[in-house]
């Protein structure tokens, strides 16, 4: 689908700048003109079909649909699924969270949503697909679904209400089935797609130096560092390499879209996917500033207890990914 | 009369930049009204609003979780 990308970088790098085929820096530029163009265009496509299917299908939907209907169980798994299709800024954590409960959504539900929301969002599916290509990204989009779901149903199964802060407490006593009225936008297709473009060109205003950045570093390793390289200390069968690269990817955070293509890079060096899909996630999933904006809503233990549990999980799904992949 | 403009919002770019459009559109179309940052989150939940940041124009929300263009909030103050 990207060839014709490959022959503008191949054509600009070997004949309009005449570097000879072989050379590192030629490697380098021409890996990184491709990455770039081809990532961009994705970038671009993903994030305006999120925001189209967003437009359409708000937050105060998805909270109204949670709390009116009973799932059986399924309430875990829909809030994940809906995590997918919301984009969210985490400085939306919280009142995100207040709404939901509010609304007479259980704890875990929530976390659910909380989960699966900032881990599968437009820009890390937009800049998958460019990097690892369809299938890995759609095992890690189900993977960051089941994982939410997961995650989910262990914290809820924990009784966390208590390690509520005190005014969340009282939220939740006077929670209701509430239905916010909630007036839809009516407007035409045509009256929403100057708004949703405009988020688009902001969205990727946003994440495009990042995405630069991190595809130039990737292209530098990619032109000098020897194939295989990383095998020797991170094989598969090395226990540590899982647990380390998630808890080293925790605190990192606003430059998520710099890092995936470095990581890129050091799978096809030879760290095995699923070690590097457990790092992506921590840098994706979880985040310090995040932590810092729910201290609002929980207090110290429910926060720590939360990410432990997501870190756990993360740490299984890297594990359970060098197995089967 | 006088509007009464609210930005519901905890602090985040997004709620900067919300901040900075509204000021532009009432200082260059010389609209008279007053307006407000909310950024204490309890505050903030009294509009009922789940994303930031929110527009309320004399206590109706106007616009929630984007940031609007200037011809917008124009339109929404006139």
């Amino acid at each position: 689908m990207f060839d014709w990308v490959q022959h503008i970088a191949d054509w600009l790098v070997y004949d309009v700048l005449n570097f000879n085929k072989g050379q590192h820096l030629a490697e380098a530029l021409n890996f990184f003109i491709y990455d770039t163009t081809k990532i961009l265009i994705l970038l671009f496509v993903v994030i305006f079909f999120m925001g189209i299917v967003n437009s359409y299908f708000p937050i105060d939907k998805v909270k109204n649909y949670l709390s009116r209907n009973k799932l059986y169980g399924l309430e875990y798994l829909m809030a994940s699924l809906f995590g997918v299709v919301t984009p969210f800024c985490s400085c939306s954590s919280v009142p995100l969270f207040i709404g939901f409960v509010r609304g007479g959504i259980p704890l875990g539900v929530t976390f659910a949503f909380l989960i699966t929301s900032p881990l599968v969002n437009e820009v890390a599916v937009g800049l998958f697909i460019g990097l690892f290509g369809i299938k890995t990204t759609v095992i890690y989009v189900i993977s960051g679904v089941l994982l939410g779901t997961i995650s989910g149903v262990i914290l809820q199964k924990l009784k966390l209400d208590t390690y509520l802060t005190p005014w969340v407490k009282e939220v939740l006593a006077t929670a209701q089935k509430e239905q916010d009225a909630f007036i839809a936008e009516k407007q035409t297709l045509s009256q929403r797609l100057p708004i949703i473009w405009d988020e688009v060109l902001k969205i990727l205003k946003g994440v495009v130096p990042y995405v630069l950045v991190g595809i130039a570093i990737g292209g530098l390793m990619h032109g000098y560092i020897p194939e295989g390289f990383f095998e020797k200390y991170m094989a598969k069968d090395n226990l540590f390499a899982v647990p380390i690269a998630t808890i080293l990817a925790v605190p990192m955070y606003s430059n998520a879209s710099g890092i995936l293509p470095v990581a890129q890079v050091l799978v096809a060096k030879g760290i095995p996917l699923g070690t590097a899909i457990a790092f992506m996630m921590g840098v994706v999933g979880l985040s310090l500033p995040e932590a810092m904006l729910l201290k609002k809503v929980m207090t110290f233990k429910l926060i720590a207890i939360f990410f432990s549990v997501v870190t756990l999980c993360i740490i299984f799904s890297g594990y359970l990914f060098n197995l089967i992949l | 009369m006088s509007k009464v403009i609210k930005i519901l919002g905890t602090g985040c770019p997004k709620c900067q930049s919300m901040t900075g459009v509204v000021k532009d559109v009432v200082s260059e179309n010389n609209i008279e009204a007053t307006i407000e940052k909310v950024e204490d989150i309890m505050e903030i939940m009294k509009y009922n609003v789940m994303t930031t940041p929110a527009l309320v124009i004399d206590d109706v929300i106007t616009i929630k979780g984007r940031i609007p263009s200037k011809d917008e909030v124009l339109a929404l103050l006139n």
